[in-house]
């Protein structure tokens, strides 16, 4: 039944193929999408250098447990778009997950050949074979249940709700999706430059849901323009998803953060991906100019990469990270860093801001940093970084962007009184059926997590859906006293 | 999209709105505000619901041009729409009976204040309205204001209207006098209302201001709109935009909301150069296949 060729012994000889990418000289000053993607010989050769093993230890690393070994096994054979449908078993987004999942620690971490050689290139044969299949289009839409004469109201447009949406649209709900913004996708929109990810391949995802029948109201704020209890007793929701991701962003609480030329990860990545602000001004949103001028970034996860390569790209002189650990304790995507690296990212790390400094007219002009080593592991099982006494310097900067990490934003839990949350203030939801302290209400997503990864939001979205469809045909909810 | 219904100028640059958005009018209560976006490329910016009627699912917006978007809105005319407006933003306006509400409004600002004022009368306060402007013809919102106002005074930098000077002369009279008063309401360019409460200050007279700040998303993502406090950093769009005057930090607000003066100089001067394409882009955007489907599939 194997496709391939060749012995597995021969199979390991081929070395693993090569991401094309755009010249690091050329990409750190334009939007354009780093990786290029494998052409269709790269691909088939990657592809080959699987081992079809008998229980496939990459599976295991992926979240949704997609069938790896099976649609590897479909490209050796050359069918791009039977691949597709195989993963789309278990992944509705894979030209997205593709591209942003931390394959080194998921899939790829897994790949038995990783233990003796390069861990075969999983993350990029997926984005091939969704690539493949958007560009050829031959596959239709899925089939769509006739109309159950069901609501359901899922609120936000990210991940875990556009998941969502695909799988209760399709089984005949009414899907009514609530985002706050006047684009939808989430992060993957505001968040995600698209040096990483193309709006494009967004927006085509929400285009097909779309055309399947999802009724997208973008410029609602559920919490505010209509709440959970309006939704669900005057509008005939039968029931709510709440996808509300994990937005609100963390400040170091150190003096000078207010000083014009300092912001959150968000609200400079927003300017830039939402508002188009490297496009100013023939877009109307304006965003710090750092043309010329050297920039700070603090922190060591994808959104600190993003923020830094997008200030390089804007034309920062220096683009400088700085992250109170080290090089190997930073949780971006391993490709991130050295994509970052090529572009002439500097790192400095084991360095801890300690207030922003600023110039006569009272814009920022540096930052004052401690430097740290590293101590004792903490509880996340990295070693803490202490402070060196008298170690203080200075890094002059005319922008910095404080990427910390975000919290649970509470509008819509403030808004909903019966809404159990949990003492960060995330919502408080039955690991497995996702149903929350409130009858016909389940959440999903970065909102129950904290921050966490697209492929996880994506499968949470989707286990709430099969939840959200049961109980939409048995009316049963099992008052979880668990929850909570 | 969000049609415009009714449009007219109250005085230069000034104009007043009335704009079909059923879901906020419902919904909206003084002191909140929204944010609109023009056209495809435009930027986001917050503007105060001056009124709202739920029946007709209509909102007033009154909007002074002070740079390219809100000049560019102010070029629009009924039968135009906007693209996007989100809402309502923002906490409600404690509104309570105090007893003697002072209201001070400067500038636009008195557009900003007049639905909170009037909430002010309505929950059983004598209100007192002090409404400054540079010259007679920018004096706002006169004849609604009269008519929620126990006593009005007008004060213009150069006497054309009412008193000749600054609105927080009479404020300090009132002080100085030993006037009764329980609460100020202050709105309008920061460095009024810093003066505001300033002068409030040593006699801690409860005064609360609407801050300005710069804002993008309005939902407490971006972190943008944030203002130091005496209580820590808070988000004006969701924790505001009104704050106890007493405990906001003025002088930073000023200098966050310098941030992109460059910036906001050169499309300004764009705009001014060639307005009518401007307008053709929101024209244009606002006829494209509306993206946001229309409200009315809420009540489906
Ligand atoms: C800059 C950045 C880079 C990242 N890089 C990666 C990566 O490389 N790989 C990876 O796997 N993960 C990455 N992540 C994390 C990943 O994007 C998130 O974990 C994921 O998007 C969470 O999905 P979600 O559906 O839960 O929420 P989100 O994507 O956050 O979407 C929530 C949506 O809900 C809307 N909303 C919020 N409140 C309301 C309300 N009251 N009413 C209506 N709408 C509301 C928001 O506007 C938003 O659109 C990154 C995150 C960021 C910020
Ligand atoms: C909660 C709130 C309610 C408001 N209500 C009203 C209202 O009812 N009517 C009205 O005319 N104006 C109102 N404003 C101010 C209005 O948002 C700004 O005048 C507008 O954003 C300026 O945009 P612009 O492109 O025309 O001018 P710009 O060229 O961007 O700026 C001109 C001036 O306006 C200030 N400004 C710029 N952007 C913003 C912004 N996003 N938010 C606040 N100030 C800004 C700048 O500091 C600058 O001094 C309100 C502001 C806030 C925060
Ligand atoms: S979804 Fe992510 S983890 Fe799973 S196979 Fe695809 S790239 Fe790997
Ligand atoms: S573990 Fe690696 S070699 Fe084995 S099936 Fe999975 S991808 Fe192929
Ligand atoms: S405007 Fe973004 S947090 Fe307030």
């Amino acid at each position: 039944m194997s496709a391939n060729p060749l012995p597995p012994k021969q199979r390991t000889k081929i070395p693993r193929q090569e991401m094309p990418e755009q010249q690091a000289a050329a990409r750190r000053r334009n939007f354009d999408e780093v990786n290029r993607g494998l052409t269709v010989l790269g691909a088939s050769t990657e592809a080959m250098r699987c081992l079809e093993c008998a229980k496939p230890a990459c599976v295991s690393g992926c979240p949704v447990g997609v069938k790896i070994r099976d649609f590897i096994a479909l490209i050796t054979a050359g069918d791009y778009l039977g691949a597709a449908a195989k993963i789309r078993e278990d992944n509705v987004l894979p030209a997205i997950t593709g591209r942003v999942c931390p394959q080194e620690t998921q899939c790829e971490g897994c790949c038995i050949l990783g233990k003796t050689f390069e861990p075969l290139g999983i993350g990029h044969l997926e984005r091939f074979v969704a690539d493949y299949e958007r560009e050829h289009g031959e596959l239709g839409l899925p089939e769509i249940a006739p109309p159950s004469g069901r609501k359901v109201a899922i609120i936000g447009s990210g991940p875990a709700g556009l998941s969502a949406a695909g799988d209760l649209v399709r089984w005949g709900h009414a899907v009514t999706v609530f985002e706050a913004l006047h684009e939808i996708g989430g992060v993957l929109v505001y968040g995600i430059p698209a040096f990483r990810l193309p709006k494009a391949i967004v927006r085509h995802e929400v285009e097909a849901l779309a055309r399947m029948g999802v009724d997208f109201q973008a410029n609602v704020v559920v919490g505010k323009t209509v709440t959970i209890d309006e939704l669900m007793d005057e509008e005939g929701y039968d029931a709510v998803l709440v996808a509300t991701g994990a937005g609100l962003p963390k400040f170091l609480g150190i003096p000078g953060e207010h000083l014009p030329g300092v912001s959150s990860a968000n609200e400079f990545l927003t300017r830039v991906n939402l508002m188009h602000a490297n496009e100013f001004p023939s877009y109307d949103e304006p965003v710090f100019d750092c043309r010329g001028r050297d920039v700070a970034v603090i922190g060591g996860g994808n959104t600190a990469m993003d923020a830094v390569r997008t200030a390089c790209r804007l034309g920062a002189r220096r683009s400088l990270l700085i992250y109170r650990r080290t090089e190997a304790e930073m949780p971006a995507r391993v490709e991130e860093i050295r994509h970052a690296k090529q572009e002439g990212i500097e790192l400095l790390t084991l360095a801890n801001p300690v207030a922003f400094l600023s110039d006569d007219e009272g814009f920022l002009a540096g930052v004052r940093c401690l430097r740290m080593e590293l101590g004792q592991p903490d509880a996340s099982g990295r070693r803490s970084p202490v402070p060196i006494p008298g170690s203080e310097f200075e890094v002059p900067v005319a922008m910095a962007v404080v990427a910390l990490g975000t919290g649970a934003n509470p509008l819509v839990q403030s808004s909903t009184p019966d809404l159990a949350t949990d003492p960060r203030g995330y919502i408080a939801a039955d690991p497995e059926t996702l149903r929350t302290s409130k009858r016909g209400v389940f959440a999903a997503g970065d909102i129950v997590t904290g921050a966490a990864t697209v492929i996880l939001a994506m499968a949470a979205g989707r286990r709430a859906a099969a939840a959200i469809g049961e109980f939409l045909e048995s009316g049963a909810w099992i008052d979880a006293e668990a929850v909570g | 999209m969000f049609p415009i219904l009714e449009a007219e100028f109250l005085a230069p640059e000034i104009k007043r709105f009335v704009i079909e958005a059923p879901r906020v009018a419902r919904k909206r209560r003084a002191g909140q505000f929204v944010i609109v976006r023009l056209h495809e490329r435009g930027e986001r910016i917050p503007l105060t619901i001056a009124d709202g009627d739920p029946e007709r699912g209509t909102i007033t917006l009154i909007v002074q041009g002070v740079g390219k978007t809100t000049k560019l809105m102010n070029l629009l005319e009924a039968g135009d729409a906007i693209l996007d407006l989100v809402g309502p933003l923002g906490s409600p306006s404690d509104v309570r009976r105090y007893g003697t509400v002072v209201v001070i409004g400067g500038g636009v600002g008195t557009a900003i204040a007049w639905p909170t004022a009037r909430a002010m009368k309505q929950a059983g306060n004598r209100v007192v309205g002090i409404v400054g402007a540079r010259s007679r013809q920018l004096v706002l919102l006169e004849p609604e204001m009269r008519a929620i106002c126990d006593e009005l005074e007008i004060v213009t930098d150069d006497g054309s209207s009412g008193r000749q000077g600054v609105v927080i002369d009479p404020l300090c009279e009132r002080i100085m006098r030993g006037d009764r008063i329980d609460l100020v309401l202050a709105i309008g360019p920061v460095r009024m209302m810093q003066a505001v409460a300033e002068m409030t200050r040593p006699s801690g007279i409860r005064t609360i201001v609407s801050l300005n700040s710069l804002m993008v998303d309005g939902t407490g993502m971006c972190g943008g709109c944030r203002v130091s406090t005496r209580d820590g950093t808070r988000f004006a769009c969701v924790d505001g935009p009104e704050f106890d005057a007493h405990a906001v930090d003025f002088d930073t607000l000023a200098r966050r909301n310098r941030t992109y003066r460059d910036s906001e100089a050169a499309a300004l001067e764009a705009f001014r150069a060639d307005p009518n394409s401007a307008l053709a882009q929101v024209r244009h955007s606002c006829r494209l296949e509306p993206t946001h489907p229309p409200e009315e599939a809420a009540s489906r």
